[in-house]
């Protein structure tokens, strides 16, 4: 087995014994899973997009952006994602990583540098209130930097996302000590390219919850799976986790990739992996019946998750503007090489 | 874990070398070709076309030299598959022989009939058609009534084909027929021929108007025809085990998800550049579909080259891919008002007009949309 395959089989283990009925129900209750951050650190997980070179272990990134989709598949309650973008985005600047859990504040946010320090309001953060260091983008001269925060920000208002995520609005004003310009892609990129992963990861655990509800529960003396009319929406259940598998094959490789601008690829992948989640969650609820419409079942950890993924970072206008734009600039001639480089 | 994992598609330089030189010849090729014609695409014949593309080595490019093949990768062979669909060319005289009866033959035929045809396919010199379908058997294939007894002048056949694609401009047809017992015993005793359509004899091909007015369609009845013999592929009775990997190959290609192609092209073009959101919204969803299929598509071929078998993602690809191709012209519908016509002056009506025809067929032929379903539920482990 390659080192890539023995991580992601440990991560998916450790994700699996430990996100838990206990662990997900009270991080939904709006504790922190300190527990099962430990766990996830100790494995270096945080570091996973980080180079060899200035402190990672040496994952290939399209590998690193694996663990976002296995997050996504135990709907775990952690900034993992963020993290691993934040470590990554401080590497590539030359600035020292994140000790613990981070958020990254990515350019449209508008905060701004003067006289020395960053100010303005974050909005929807992931674990804002919890995260130890941010990581915040912003233009200096036209141009990205970034700046590595520890401290000067508070909430100034704490919610979560339909899967009680928590997203807060931070009001920063802080005075920077580490900064330098920004070497790696848009943070708003990274963090649009973590949903598709996320995506993909929760609609494969729905797509197995599907299939095992449909195979246990018996109505008219038969398990559901034996009828056609269910057969055939599991069907397309899978067809639309596997379009959401292709678009985070998609996205990990257009951001693994150093050179070359990932936003067109991106745009892609999040138009169709939020379609396969809008299209997926409405079978899968359909297909669990009522008790899938409830607290009690787990199908709504991923379902919610998905709800919410599939909105943040752009949801589908802000992305077919921008890649049917790019698609209708190149015009009749120009379309299909378009398709063909995404 | 559920089984839908796909294979990444690699990024081949070779291919990419090739997709340069195919989009040149294409260009200049197809310079004088109506938008209304290029889509038509693989249901499109021009056998003058099928024999340059067999010159430029574009043919039976996997297959192994001796057999006139060119021991390319997979990966160039799709690069090739995939432009020339995008482009509109017309595919039909070699579509089927290259990407399917070919194959069949290379895995399961005499060493004689590898000898005989392969090279003429490469060539792009013989045709093909496939003899599945008949008139009380269509989903159900294993009800297949056409038979072939053993005599010893050769194959005895009788019976009738229909939907036969190209049979009227066919040199060969694989036929898939029964070769003992009777339909009740489903697949046992089904085998595969391979029959020359012009030394036949006791063969009628008569034409099948569709609905748009087009004959690409055939029923071809045998009436105590006589094959010889060798034309025997593969296995007496295992004809329905040699079918079902034909299949593989015959439903993830390129040609499941670009039918509707030229409508998106045309309809770009007559958009032009003064636009609203609501169309950049459209196109930009189109633009993502097709973005991912052709990535699981890729991934299929990927998985071809390896080896396996993904006949479960075969299966996903044209499912989702004639869902995708069957929704633009509705989405198209929906930004620019025109009537479709067929024989209108402006290219965007006629080929709305054509796109609009030709949809019903998509979910049909290869496989129908419920029958992929009940493979992929298959393959999902919740059918038995
Ligand atoms: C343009 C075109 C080209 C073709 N070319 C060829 C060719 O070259 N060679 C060839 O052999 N065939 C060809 N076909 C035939 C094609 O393979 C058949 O049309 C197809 O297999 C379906 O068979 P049928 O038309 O008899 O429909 P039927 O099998 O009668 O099906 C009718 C409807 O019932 C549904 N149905 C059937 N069985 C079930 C089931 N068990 N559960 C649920 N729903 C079911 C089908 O999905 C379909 O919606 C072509 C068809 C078309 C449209």
């Amino acid at each position: 087995m390659s080192d890539a395959a023995m991580v992601l089989g440990t991560a998916d283990r450790l994700m699996a014994d430990q996100c838990d009925d206990a662990t997900v129900r009270s991080a939904r209750r709006g504790a922190w899973p300190a527990s099962l951050w430990n766990a996830i650190a100790q494995m270096g997980l945080p570091l996973a997009l980080v180079p060899e070179g200035s402190g990672g272990f040496g994952l290939d990134p399209v590998d690193a952006f694996a663990l976002a989709r296995l997050a996504g598949r135990h709907a775990l309650p952690l900034p993992l994602g963020e993290t691993m973008a934040a470590n990554q985005a401080l590497a590539l600047a030359g600035l020292p990583l994140a000790e613990g859990p981070a958020a990254f504040i990515p350019v449209e946010s508008g905060l701004v540098l003067r006289d020395g320090r960053i100010t303005g309001t974050a909005d929807r953060v992931p674990w804002g209130a919890t995260v130890g260091t941010l990581v915040v983008e912003y233009l200096l001269g036209g141009a990205r930097h970034v700046a590595r925060l520890d401290s000067g920000w508070r909430v100034a208002e704490s919610g979560t996302n339909i899967a009680h995520m928590p997203r807060d609005r931070l009001s920063i004003d802080a005075a920077i000590t580490a900064t330098a310009p920004a070497q790696g892609h848009p943070l708003y990129l990274m963090g649009a390219g973590l949903r598709v992963l996320q995506i993909a990861g929760a609609l494969d655990q729905v797509l197995d919850l599907s299939i095992a509800h449909v195979s246990d529960r018996k109505q008219f003396g038969r398990a559901l799976a034996t009828f056609q009319a269910i057969q055939h929406e599991l069907a397309r259940m899978a067809g639309e986790a596997a379009a959401a598998g292709a678009a985070a094959g998609l996205a990990a490789e257009a951001l693994a990739e150093a050179a070359g601008d990932p936003m067109l690829s991106v745009a892609a992948a999040r138009i169709r992996s939020a379609e396969a989640a809008s299209v997926a969650t409405g079978v899968a609820q359909q297909l669990h019946g009522a008790i899938g419409f409830t607290q009690e079942h787990r199908l709504h950890w991923y379902t919610s998750a998905l709800w919410s993924w599939r909105d943040e970072y752009g949801g589908p206008h802000h992305w077919t503007q921008c890649l049917g734009a790019a698609a209708l600039a190149v015009g009749r001639d120009g379309f299909w090489p378009f398709v063909v480089a995404a | 874990m559920n089984p839908i994992r796909f294979a990444t598609p690699p990024r081949h330089e070779a291919a990419e070398a090739l997709r340069h030189d195919v989009r040149a010849f294409l260009h200049d090729r197809l310079a004088h070709v109506p938008p209304i014609r290029r889509a038509d695409s693989w249901t499109g014949v021009d056998k003058d076309f099928t024999r340059a593309m067999g010159a430029r080595g574009w043919l039976g490019m996997t297959w192994p030299r001796c057999y006139g093949g060119h021991e390319r990768s997979a990966f160039e062979r799709y690069v090739v598959m995939e432009e020339t669909l995008a482009a509109g060319a017309p595919v039909g005289a070699h579509w089927i022989g290259d990407r399917q009866s070919g194959p069949t033959l290379l895995k399961f035929g005499t060493e004689a009939q590898r000898r005989a045809v392969l090279p003429r396919i490469a060539a792009g010199q013989a045709m093909f058609c496939i003899g599945m379908s008949e008139p009380d058997s269509g989903s159900d294939l294993a009800a297949t009534r056409t038979s072939a007894r053993r005599t010893a002048q050769g194959w005895r056949i009788n019976g009738t084909k229909v939907w036969t694609t190209g049979a009227h401009q066919s040199d060969y047809m694989i036929l898939f027929c029964r070769t003992s017992g009777t339909p009740a015993d489903r697949h046992a005793g089904t085998s595969q021929l391979l029959i020359d359509l012009h030394a036949t004899p006791g063969i009628a091909i008569r034409p099948i108007i569709d609905l748009a007015g087009q004959h690409h369609f055939n029923e071809v009845h045998f009436d105590d025809a006589l094959a010889p013999l060798d034309a025997l592929i593969g296995q007496e009775g295992d004809g329905w085990n040699q079918v079902m990997s034909e299949l593989a190959f015959e439903r993830s290609g390129p040609e499941r998800f670009l039918s509707s192609m030229q409508l998106i092209v045309e309809l770009i073009a007559v958009l032009g550049k003064g636009h609203g959101d609501l169309t950049r919204a459209a196109i930009g969803r189109l633009s993502a579909h097709l973005i991912i299929l052709r990535r699981r598509s890729r991934g299929v071929a990927a998985m071809l080259d390896a080896g396996e078998n993904p006949a479960l993602h075969a299966a996903i690809v044209k499912d989702l891919g004639a869902v995708f191709e069957q929704s633009v012209p509705d989405i198209a519908r929906g930004l620019i008002d025109a009537e479709p016509d067929l024989a209108a002056r402006a290219d965007y009506n006629a080929v709305l007009a054509k796109i609009v025809m030709n949809a019903p067929s998509w979910s049909l032929r290869g496989g129908t949309r419920e029958i992929l379903r009940g493979i992929i539920a298959r393959g999902l482990g919740v059918r038995g």
